[in-house]
């Protein structure tokens, strides 16, 4: 694989990760934390938002994280054809 | 069949498994003992890393805390699972790729320099005693409470499974061992948690019951609680009543449960018995994918958490507000046995003291027993209702009980150790028998398998990186001088070292073992996951920055929490008002910044150096481990 092509791929992996990234910091620290008074003020079932963000909800989406950022991997590396 | 036979029974039949498998997959290489040959499925590999980062903690203490927490609990739910999102796209795919056995590998590698391989074994080997001492601990309580063995007999034969399987399977069997570990954990807190959501919410599921309503009504003390209403609203609702705060309202301040939260992530992502399960899986691929079956198999138990944690705070107010002590632990109230009470205060982790002489028990907020840390310090004797005596001097705020009750306030008289929490929850419930005993053999799995997951990475850095890598290493082919079969001879003789301090420290236990857990998580945050990162993302990192970064960092988070948790330090001096608990993150942030500004001013990495990493951020041709 070229110089060119290794940097391109790198490139793509590092702008996906840094948006997973961003949606990783607004479940948990977002939703979570900083604005879980906010949030609270929003309820479903016996929930308050906030509250279900932080004890439920932030986990769900973890998962869901991790494995969008390995399907889309995992579609990045047939590209540049360097899948295992 | 009786309660105790019951429990023999499953322990017995849990620790002829793992001695099976264990005998069934010996370990015959060190890579076999290292890395189980690096051909372990991903979906096995997630299951096994599941139950090696779930301790005796997660299974027994967690729900107790987030219990006593309320909303606050959620930094360590979000904590111990966010970090695998960091290790799925920041560290296990790259650290797969480079391909070697341990992180000290990496460390030493990636940073030319033996210094820095040598602070990285120092600590391992420390963050994982501090670990395991606690896991041993766990080990001790279980069987004490359970058993009905002696504490220390209980180490013992805890030490002599993890023996077994350890240093004969090393990582191949420990992790086939874990699989089946998961499995026991999984059934053991699912069981009781789903009887729980069902009694207390009718629902089946507790992940939905806990936005449930309930189907009863009860009396907190100070009101009566309509049936119908949402669990989580009576439970605000009765601790409002009782003193302490909503249970769904944030009391610990925003900043300090920001920065927990961040230890605890970055702590997981950096703590190097987690990481050296991403060394184990065939391909790059398959080690991004193992950490997302790794965090599907925690979330399983995580998501559970909070929920039995509010099941159990309502019942202990159900169950436990003015009932008659005597009557109660003497299980003659119908559908409300107390005989766990008895147990437990028996143990010494629930202590009960008749402040009004109304022969009821009474539970609010505030301590029920001054100094000692508000523990109970028994004395000998029982009082008038049968209960233990203590010998602490009444808490200073009874001195205006009389007043308190004339406004309509409880005044505490129980003390409650959070740990009993998982435990005690299947008997306050009044669940049956044969559910209170998978309890038992669910705790023993896993403690079990941390610890045994734990005691390889100590052997495996005393092995290979220090023996092979540093002390026996040849000055001139810079390979080990050590042939495989006497590696792996050192590595088995290290476990077997590894296992007796590790029970020493069980027994004699340091009298801090809660404290030292933020050690673990402050000093993995500070040191290992930074260097990492940087090794990965920053190709100009060099020997100097990485030292120096390192050093700044551990001494830092180090110097801080000694200070603080063992010197005394007053908690007005606290930087930016962080606990020692959360300090991690500003030592992970005080690293990265010497490193970038050291490195800036020393000179690049030589080509190879920046070679391997552009290698590692490619993953085509990450074959097997080597040397």
């Amino acid at each position: 694989m070229n110089k060119e092509a290794a940097e391109a791929y790198w490139k793509e992996n590092i702008s996906l990760i840094l948006k997973l990234l961003v949606v990783w910091f607004a479940v948990s620290y977002g939703c979570g934390i900083i604005f879980i008074d906010e949030l609270n003020a929003i309820t479903f079932g016996g929930f308050k938002l906030g509250f279900w963000f932080a004890q439920q909800g932030a986990i769900y989406v973890f998962l869901v994280l991790i494995f969008v950022y390995a399907k889309k991997m995992e579609a990045i590396e047939e590209k540049y054809d360097i899948h295992e | 069949m009786e309660l105790q036979s019951l429990i023999y029974l499953f322990v017995g039949l849990s620790f002829a498994l793992y001695i099976g498998i264990a005998i069934w997959a010996r370990a015959g290489s060190t890579k076999e003992f290292y890395v189980a040959g690096g051909g372990v499925h991903p979906v096995l590999n997630g299951m096994a890393t599941g139950a090696d980062w779930m301790s005796a903690a997660s299974f027994i203490s967690l729900a107790g805390i987030v219990s006593l927490k309320g909303s606050d609990g959620g930094a360590y739910l979000m904590g111990w699972t966010g970090g695998y999102v960091l290790l799925a796209m920041l560290l296990a795919p790259y650290l797969r790729k480079f391909g070697k056995f341990t992180v000290p590998d990496f460390v030493g590698d990636r940073y030319y320099s033996d210094f820095a391989r040598t602070v990285a074994v120092i600590c391992v080997i420390f963050i994982s005693f501090t670990y395991v001492a606690g896991q041993m601990r766990g080990v001790g309580i279980v069987f004490s409470r359970f058993l009905q063995v002696d504490v220390n007999m209980g180490i013992y034969i805890g030490m002599f499974i993890v023996f077994i399987y350890a240093v004969l399977g090393g990582m191949k069997g420990i992790t086939y061992t874990q699989v089946a570990q998961y499995c026991v954990m999984i059934f053991a807190f699912t069981v009781p948690a789903i009887f729980l959501s069902l009694q207390v919410t009718d629902t089946f599921l507790p992940q939905i019951g806990f936005g449930g309503s309930i189907p009863f009504q009860f009396d907190d003390g100070i009101r009566m609680i309509d049936s119908g209403t949402y669990l989580l609203h009576a439970l605000d609702t009765s601790m409002t009543d009782l003193g302490f705060g909503a249970y769904t309202v944030s009391h610990g301040g925003t900043w300090n449960v920001f920065m927990l939260t961040t230890a605890l992530m970055l702590g997981t992502a950096g703590l190097p018995h987690v990481i050296v399960r991403f060394f184990t899986t065939p391909t790059v691929k398959g080690a991004r994918i193992s950490a997302g079956w790794a965090l599907v198999f925690i979330a399983i138990l995580y998501t559970q958490i909070p929920a039995v944690a509010g099941f159990a705070r309502l019942n202990l107010i159900k169950n436990l507000q003015n009932v008659d002590y005597a009557k109660f632990v003497n299980n003659e109230i119908e559908g409300n046995s107390g005989i766990w009470f008895k147990n437990w205060e028996n143990s010494g982790l629930i202590a009960w003291t008749d402040r009004n002489g109304d022969g009821k028990i009474q539970f609010a907020s505030g301590k029920a027993f001054e100094g000692a840390k508000g523990k109970p310090k028994y004395a000998e004797g029982r009082g008038a209702s049968g209960e233990r005596l203590t010998a602490n001097p009444m808490p200073s705020h009874t001195a205006n009980a009389d007043e308190m009750r004339a406004n309509g306030k409880i005044v505490n008289e129980l003390y409650l150790d959070r740990d009993i929490i998982v435990l005690a929850n299947p008997e306050i419930a009044g669940l049956p028998n044969w559910v209170i005993a998978i309890i038992a053999a669910g705790g023993l799995a896993a403690a079990l398998s941390t610890a045994a997951g734990l005691l390889l990475v100590i052997s495996t850095s005393i092995s290979h990186d220090l023996l092979g890598n540093v002390l026996m290493k040849d000055p001139v082919t810079g390979k080990s001088k050590m042939s495989e079969k006497a590696e792996l001879l050192s590595a088995r003789l290290a476990a077997i070292v590894a296992i007796v301090v590790a029970g020493y420290l069980g027994i004699h236990p340091p009298g801090f073992v809660a404290q030292v857990v933020a050690f673990a998580f402050g000093l993995a945050a500070a040191s290992f996951f930074p260097v990492i990162i940087l090794g990965i993302f920053y190709k100009r990192m060099n020997k100097e920055g990485a030292i120096a970064g390192m050093l700044s960092g551990l001494i830092f988070t180090f110097g801080y929490i000694i200070y603080f948790v063992f010197m005394g330090g007053d908690k007005a001096d606290y930087l930016w008002g962080i606990a020692p608990t959360g300090i991690g993150t500003i030592g992970m942030i005080l690293h990265f910044i010497v490193a970038i500004i050291v490195s800036k001013i020393t000179p690049p990495p030589p080509q190879h150096i920046q070679d391997l990493v552009e290698s590692i951020r490619i993953p085509r041709g990450a074959g097997a481990a080597t040397h």
